[in-house]
């Protein structure tokens, strides 16, 4: 059935409620609630968070923004812990201690500092292991709920207290971490990256596949957030959409380890469209700092080329 | 019975390991007071186009069965004037 947004917004109540403390424009609750719309409405769940801004700001005793089972676990093992329950159900289901006649998926959400960086290890334990679960990255580029530290997603000369830019460094000093292309390597049945642009068909699409394919899978959702980046709230549509036309967020899925680019821009925008609205890139616009824009442009026209190539490789 | 805890509750009155009961119950939360900036919804514009009420981190744009937008729920919107900026119709003001 094709993508019909209206439709899939009125017919399918939201599994995410009003009521969250997340910051006024956030990027993460549009993901997470659109994400969970692709849940068939008869399917369960069962959500765990790994420490972070939506762990700590939908789960606060004593309310909770979730109507699905959530579990409150750590920065760690968010990922282990979801891995468990699974296993625990897969067990009791095979031992008919569970109706058999409905179906429960099990979903992770953990932030880029709980999946990129403290979480990494017991992402990829579950993933390797093969349980039937999705973990669900949004990506921030830094720890944000701690205020603004940098994390292995942070992308290079960003500005973050612990990577001040100034007169000893420019921000951040290394690139960020391809952490799609970390999973890829994996082997897993479906890898998507994917972000809330235009009507969310993308994210829509991806994440129905990753909910309803069996096996581990992983999506990476790029999820502004306008206190760390430093742009006004309302802009984070805006910022998006300059993220994917840009190709610093290029939308391209892993299916069977054959890359798909969903979407190549006719008209691919400088890098600097995506960066002058942020505060955190601020820096970069001074004058004596061209260099810096013209490696960021580097490096993003390197792993766009990379990724098509990829593509291509997967063709022949 | 857990939503009367507050921060002056004991803790013998407490859910035992700290467990939620009811599903979704943050609804009972009304976020709406952090506003600073309120949109106006201005239906004669609008054409329900559709891209306003997915993007709302708040879900305070309800969607009635005949996949129509409604007024908004100010008892959650937060004021950020994210859907305001996508209107191509100029059907949200912020004031």
């Amino acid at each position: 059935m094709a993508y019909n947004l209206k439709q899939v917004v009125a017919e399918k109540p939201s599994r995410f409620t009003s009521g969250h403390r997340m910051c006024a424009g956030c990027g993460a609750p549009p993901v997470a609630r659109h994400i969970l719309r692709a849940l068939k409405p008869e399917d369960h769940a069962v959500v765990s968070c790994a420490t972070g801004c939506m762990e700590v700001s939908t789960f606060i005793y004593p309310y909770t923004s979730w109507t699905d089972s959530f579990i409150h676990t750590a920065f760690e093992n968010a990922a282990a812990n979801i891995a468990g329950v699974e296993a625990a159900y897969v067990s009791l289901k095979r031992q008919g201690k569970l109706p058999q006649d409905h179906e429960t998926k099990f979903i992770v959400f953990g932030g880029d500092g709980g999946t990129y960086d403290i979480g990494l290890q017991s992402l990829s334990g579950a993933m390797e292991r093969g349980h039937d679960m999705v973990y669900v990255c949004y990506d921030n580029g830094a720890y944000m709920n701690t205020g603004i530290q940098r994390s292995s997603a942070t992308p290079k000369f960003a500005d973050t207290t612990t990577s001040p830019a100034g007169t000893k460094i420019p921000g951040k000093m290394q690139p960020r971490k391809d952490l799609t292309k970390v999973l890829a390597g994996h082997h897993l049945p479906y890898v998507g990256q994917t972000i809330a642009y235009m009507n969310f068909k993308d994210l829509y699409e991806k994440a129905e596949k990753a909910i309803y394919t069996k096996g581990p899978c992983f999506l990476n959702v790029l999820s502004p957030c306008p206190r760390g980046w430093g742009y006004p709230t309302d802009d984070l549509m805006l910022i998006n959409k300059l993220a994917v036309e840009t190709c610093y967020w290029p939308l391209y899925e892993i299916i069977d380890g054959k890359y798909v680019v969903n979407y190549k821009p006719k008209n691919k925008l400088p890098i600097e469209e995506f960066l002058k609205p942020q505060k955190r890139f601020k820096h970069m616009f001074k004058p004596g700092n061209e260099w810096m824009i013209e490696e960021f442009q580097k490096e993003v026209d390197t792993r766009w080329q990379e990724l098509l190539d990829l593509e291509e490789m997967g063709n022949k | 019975m857990q939503n009367k805890i507050d921060a002056n509750t004991p803790w013998e009155e407490m859910t035992p390991g700290g467990d939620i009961y009811e599903a979704g119950n943050a609804k009972e939360f009304k976020t709406g007071s952090w506003r600073s900036m309120k949109p106006k919804y201005l239906s004669e514009k609008c054409t329900q186009c559709g891209l306003c009420f997915p993007v709302c981190p708040e879900d305070a744009i309800p969607v009635n069965k005949e996949q129509k937008r409604e007024d908004f729920n100010y008892d959650y919107c937060k004021g950020c004037g994210v859907c305001a900026k996508v209107c191509p119709f100029h059907a949200i003001e912020m004031e």
